[in-house]
């Protein structure tokens, strides 16, 4: 079988980087990409907002 | 079992290899983008006119409505369905695979035409004329609010059809390694997309439950803060899918590669980690937020992102002078570049891009994006001025750009009126340079953003600007009015290629039903440098010297822009 053939020679080529890995993974991106501006943009920005003293 | 469709055709001058579903919802995706472009366009006269001090063609009722109606069509509608079938492309041609669940591709696509509709509606039944930004607490019609979150969400499924198709094409083992580079551009605008939809869920749903009446308040405060999330993020997803459009047409024209993979991936790895972070520049001049927020938002992430697109203007340029170079257009710092294909105008239009974005862009963003610095433009025209730079001459320029190379392979079209196909992208950009650069020397003048009469004829608290103000709005107009007309060339264009352009005739053309299977392994590619080519081209130990060189002039103007900028600001608020 070709597939077995080609596995085998995946198995023999040099490993990938780990930086490469994470490229590679769009779903680790994804994940990155929405927790990253959610926490430093969102939700630190709505703390903010909440901790404003209100007005008596 | 549902029969999977397995239909493919390939492309006989290109290559390329269209999935039959994938091509249907790339024209339509590109179709109804172009139609909500052309509305955009009209209603862009419109507004051009009225701002156009001579002219002030509509009254202020109006005004707002059609401005109101031109964002919408503009930023959202035009951009979001061309993306779409950017995406699609990048996912299911590129890598030569079978698109994700075409039926709710086609649910999604739906649901963004309903969503585009809707809002149209709402905005010109004219009870809804509260900008592309609608703070709260202005209130529109629920619908313009229902339109938005059906097109929002038509727009994130379609998001997952993309990576649904990445996941098939990596299990059907249609490409090995890594996904092209193009593609991987494409993944970043797609993260960009879901959380700037996410966002946009998240405002503008309570926000359509207060135009029902359902939540008793909206804080404005908090409004501002969550839908600049969307707001601004969503002209990120452009950025990521322009930039995706300049390699893949530097690859179309020249055969150029990219001058280092892992540095144009690590860029865009940036953009995915630090883009969005850029829309707080929209609220430095809010009290609420604290410096801390702002600072470490629109200048330490902001500036890698920033970054980022600095390396995608230094690689693209240098990929197409490294591929010139190598086909003999060796000989002095440009001769790569005055023999570049200026009369092809996917070239041109991407060229024109990458400078517009890069020069008036890249470097108004970076300076409002200043705390002290913004306070000297902030809400003034020079904000649409920046915008008009990266959206229209960035986004816009580069998809028109991908426009003309896609007539013939994806509508299978001849394309019409070449001569003048020649000279659009030129009208248009140029056009549009000047009108942005006009509109950033009013703003820096005060001249204030969305106001219909810069007069200020009537009002209790009337102010004068200066003689050079109306000079700049009226060559601001005029030049609009020349974008206009590239514009309105490019509609000829493509809407004339696509509906009456002569059939490219492909005699042997059939669908073919393919297996999924293994693609044959790519031949390996020599390192970039290593093939003989890298040693004798160049100079002085530089292989890409003329790109060098536009780099270093880049960053002059861009430092010496900055520090004029912080010149200025000591002259309007003197101290002493």
């Amino acid at each position: 079988m070709n597939t077995a053939q080609d596995h085998s020679e995946d198995v023999t080529e040099e490993p990938i980087p780990a930086m490469q890995q994470i490229l590679d993974n769009p779903f680790l991106l994804l994940f990155i990409g929405i927790a990253m501006p959610t926490v430093l943009y969102i939700v630190w920005g709505v703390m903010e907002i909440v901790g404003i003293p209100v007005a008596k | 079992m549902m029969a999977v469709n397995r239909l493919f055709r390939t492309c006989p001058s290109t290559g390329l290899v269209y999935h039959e579903a994938a091509e249907k919802l790339i024209r339509w995706n590109a179709v109804a983008g172009v139609v909500s472009l052309l509305v955009g366009g009209i209603l862009a006269l419109l507004v051009t006119l009225t701002r156009w001090p001579a002219v002030h063609l509509l009254p202020a009722d109006w005004f707002y409505l059609v401005l109101t109606a031109h964002g919408l069509d503009m930023l959202v509608f035009w951009i979001i369905f061309f993306e779409i079938a950017v995406l699609y492309f990048a996912a299911a041609v590129l890598l030569k695979c079978r698109l994700a669940t075409p039926r709710i591709a086609w649910v999604a696509f739906w649901l963004m035409i309903l969503g585009a509709i809707i809002n149209n509606v709402a905005v010109f039944r004219g009870d809804s004329s509260v900008m592309f930004t609608s703070y709260a607490p202005m209130g529109a019609h629920p619908a313009f609010y229902l339109g938005l979150i059906l097109f929002a969400v038509g727009a994130l499924v379609a998001c997952f059809v993309f990576f649904g198709t990445l996941v098939i094409a990596k299990s059907e083992r249609t490409y090995t390694g890594s996904v092209p580079l193009v593609t991987f551009g494409a993944v970043t605008a797609a993260i960009i997309a879901v959380f700037t939809i996410a966002s946009g869920a998240i405002i503008l749903i309570p926000t359509f439950l207060w135009s029902l009446g359902l939540v008793a308040h909206i804080d404005s405060l908090m409004y501002r803060t969550v839908w600049w999330a969307f707001g601004h993020s969503s002209q990120q997803i452009n950025v990521a899918a322009h930039v995706s459009v300049w390699y893949a047409i530097a690859g179309v024209v020249f055969g150029a590669k990219p001058m280092s993979e892992k540095v144009s991936r690590t860029a865009f790895f940036l953009y995915i980690c630090f883009l969005q972070l850029a829309s707080a520049h929209h609220l430095l001049a809010d009290p609420g937020l604290t410096s801390n927020w702002k600072i470490f938002n629109t200048s330490y992430a902001m500036y890698l992102a920033v970054l980022a697109s600095m390396v995608h203007g230094l690689t693209v340029p240098g990929a197409i002078e490294v591929a010139q170079r190598e086909k003999g257009y060796n000989r002095g710092l440009f001769e790569w570049l005055r023999k570049a294909p200026w009369s092809h105008p996917s070239f041109s239009a991407m060229f024109l891009s990458l400078i517009g974005f890069g020069f008036l862009g890249g470097i108004s963003g970076v300076m409002m994006g200043t705390e002290q610095l913004n306070l000297i433009i902030h809400n003034t025209i020079y904000v649409p001025g920046h915008f008009h730079a990266t959206v229209v001459i960035g986004t816009t320029l580069a998809f028109m750009g991908l426009t003309y190379f896609l007539i013939p392979t994806l509508f299978r079209r001849e394309m019409m009126f070449p001569g003048m196909a020649k000279w659009q992208p030129y009208v248009f950009g140029l056009g549009m340079m000047s009108f942005s650069l006009f509109m950033m020397g009013a703003g820096t003048l005060g001249v204030p953003r969305r106001h219909w009469d810069m007069t200020f004829a009537g009002n209790a608290l009337g102010y004068e600007f200066p003689g050079t103000a109306y000079l700049m709005m009226g060559i601001m107009g005029i030049s609009g009015i020349a974008a206009i007309i590239g514009g309105i060339m490019y509609l000829l264009i493509t809407v004339g290629s696509v509906f009456l352009g002569k059939k490219i005739a492909t005699p042997d053309f059939k669908y073919v039903a393919a297996k999924d299977g293994v693609a044959p392994k790519p031949a390996p590619q020599p390192a970039f440098g290593a093939s003989g080519h890298g040693a004798s081209i160049g100079m002085a130990g530089f292989v890409a010297p003329g790109t060098f060189v536009l780099a270093l002039v880049f960053l002059t103007s861009f430092i010496l822009y900055y520090f004029v900028n912080w010149k200025y600001l000591s002259t309007v608020w003197p101290l002493s």
